[in-house]
């Protein structure tokens, strides 16, 4: 900056008092959310300390980090294989659901038959379908890939639909008029402007995967045949550690969170410099 | 929908160039019972700027469109025995919006024309160049459109419609929605482009004074139904630049169309008894 636009740059005092405003906004996005956690947790170990809650009931939070290291190598192996489930489901999910999405955007009478199908398998519980699995899959990968799968391709498939069908009607007048081929007007023109609705509903995917997986791994691990983290839990459950327990939680929880900022970034690469959800708010 | 037919074009006003396309009674009426355009009779000649000028309602988007081929017409014909199928296949379009692809930087945007035609970027590059010079964007070719300015993006997407070189260019209210001077300088600049190379060009607009400024033929329509009403020939000589604007001559014809179509206004039967 030179030396005139300081000077220009004298603030009136409603102007400075919206800077200040801004700054603080700023760092109290990070700090306050830190402040409450850090407060959650130190009122969280004292309850435990003023109520004498023995270990098995509720650990103290330093409890529950030592047992996050004593048993690092059990818990993050068993993170691995649920990890494995959630990312394979993930990707069958895109798969599946963007394929089934350009199948339904062939043609409006593809979609109307089919769309009820995909809702219906979205809206049953999948906890309550997982016996007839059990029944009909033998290997223990492909059951647990099948539940998360069914959890997660139907927002990618929604949302994808929605995309390739709110094509401007302009851009798609501008493409016949040029003699653009169906698979042209798919590669350059619908498939594009589905993409930011394609990631939102990656997004969502993305979490439900992972809870697919863990409440699949639940289903059957129930019958002894699961090594992921839902098992664990189980296991801590029935032996009373409900250290292992939380330090399991905690693992999932920082899971969920870790694959949603991933996905989220992502999204932001992509979209960043078009779409109006990427972009900074200009003033 | 595009018969042949032998029968001679009417003359036109000041149409001097051989007929590119006729409209022989055409008429377009809607599936829900309105009648957007009725028996309208229209000759085209090759390098006219032609306005259609008119209220809303008149069907001069409607005219447009069966003229692109997006629409077909209920009664009438088109006859483009002035022009080849290569040349029917190969109109440029301009939508009342830019209608640029967001996601794509203004060189994609102009080449997509020729890239739905099979041309390679390398093959396309000299010529999506030398279009993005002529609408002055030399140096923009990586913007993405929300980079752009209102004017700015109009320019891409008149780049984008010319790039293929068609012999008529279509523009449905292209510059309504910009500011004045943003307007004046792309009327400007659109002229020239044409004085250079005297395309075909169809304009519709509901500005008298652009319209005047623009055309050698105002063609004003009237509504309900939407129909031909008068046509003006503007004698003008081209090129036509900002002292055209201000000159007297100017302000007379713009006087003159403007109560050409307050009568078609007038003409308009009321909604009420909305007779045939």
């Amino acid at each position: 900056m030179t030396v005139i636009e300081e000077h220009v740059l004298r603030l009136d005092p409603e102007e400075a008092r919206r800077v200040r405003q801004q700054r603080l906004e700023r760092i109290g996005r990070w700090l306050l959310p830190l402040a409450i956690m850090i407060l959650a947790i130190w009122l969280w170990d004292r309850i435990c300390v003023w109520n004498d809650i023995p270990k098995y009931i509720l650990p103290r939070p330093g409890v529950v980090l030592q047992t996050l290291f004593d048993d690092a190598g059990l818990l993050f192996s068993s993170l691995l294989v649920t990890l494995k489930i959630t990312f394979l489901s993930l990707l069958l999910a895109v798969i599946g659901g963007v394929g089934l999405a350009v199948l339904f955007a062939q043609s409006k009478w593809v979609e109307m038959s089919f769309f009820p199908f995909a809702i219906v398998l979205q809206v049953t519980p999948i906890v309550a379908i997982f016996p007839l699995i059990n029944i009909y899959v033998d290997n223990q990968t492909t059951k647990l890939l099948l539940c998360a799968w069914i959890v997660a391709f139907f927002p990618i498939l929604s949302n994808t639909t929605l995309g390739l069908n709110s094509v401007d009607r302009n851009l798609r007048d501008m493409f016949r008029l040029n003699g653009a081929t169906r698979w042209q007007q798919l590669r350059y023109l619908r498939l594009p402007a589905a993409m930011p609705y394609f990631l939102g509903g990656l997004k969502i995917a993305g979490g439900l995967s992972l809870i697919g997986a863990v409440v699949a791994e639940f289903v059957a691990g129930a019958t002894g045949q699961s090594s992921g983290l839902a098992s664990r839990i189980i296991e801590a459950g029935y032996r009373l550690n409900a250290p292992r327990l939380f330090a399991a939680l905690i693992l999932i929880s920082f899971t969920g969170i870790l694959i949603f900022l991933v996905l989220s970034l992502i999204s932001h690469l992509i979209l960043r410099r078009w779409h109006e959800s990427a972009l900074k708010q200009e003033r | 929908m595009m018969q042949e037919k032998v029968a001679q074009a009417p003359a036109s006003a000041s149409g001097k160039g051989p007929m590119l396309l006729a409209l022989r009674g055409v008429g377009k009426v809607f599936s829900n019972g309105v009648t957007a355009l009725s028996a309208v009779d229209l000759t085209i000649r090759e390098g006219d700027f032609l306005s259609l000028l008119g209220p809303s309602g008149c069907g001069k988007s409607t005219a447009l469109r069966l003229i692109a081929g997006l629409a077909t017409p209920t009664s009438g014909l088109l006859d483009w025995r002035g022009s080849s199928s290569v040349d029917r296949s190969n109109i440029g379009f301009v939508f009342q919006e830019p209608t640029l692809l967001p996601w794509a930087d203004v060189f994609d945007n102009v080449w997509l024309p020729l890239r739905l035609k099979g041309v390679s970027r390398a093959k396309a590059a000299p010529v999506v160049m030398e279009m993005l010079a002529r609408v002055h964007l030399t140096g923009f070719e990586n913007a993405v459109p929300r980079e752009l300015s209102g004017g700015m993006k109009m320019r891409v997407s008149i780049a984008r419609a010319m790039v293929t070189k068609p012999r008529i260019l279509l523009m449905d209210e292209p510059f309504a929605a910009l500011d004045e001077i943003t307007r004046f300088k792309l009327n400007n600049d659109l002229l020239e482009l044409w004085q250079d190379e005297r395309f075909t060009v169809v304009f519709v607009t509901h500005s008298v004074f652009e319209s005047v400024f623009l055309s050698n033929r105002v063609v004003v329509m009237a509504a309900r139904p939407g129909r031909v009403f008068k046509e003006l020939a503007i004698d003008a000589p081209y090129p036509r630049n900002e002292a055209f604007r201000t000159s007297p001559a100017y302000a007379a014809l713009c006087r003159q169309a403007s109560d050409v179509l307050i009568g078609a206004i007038n003409s308009t039967a009321g909604p009420h008894h909305d007779g045939h």
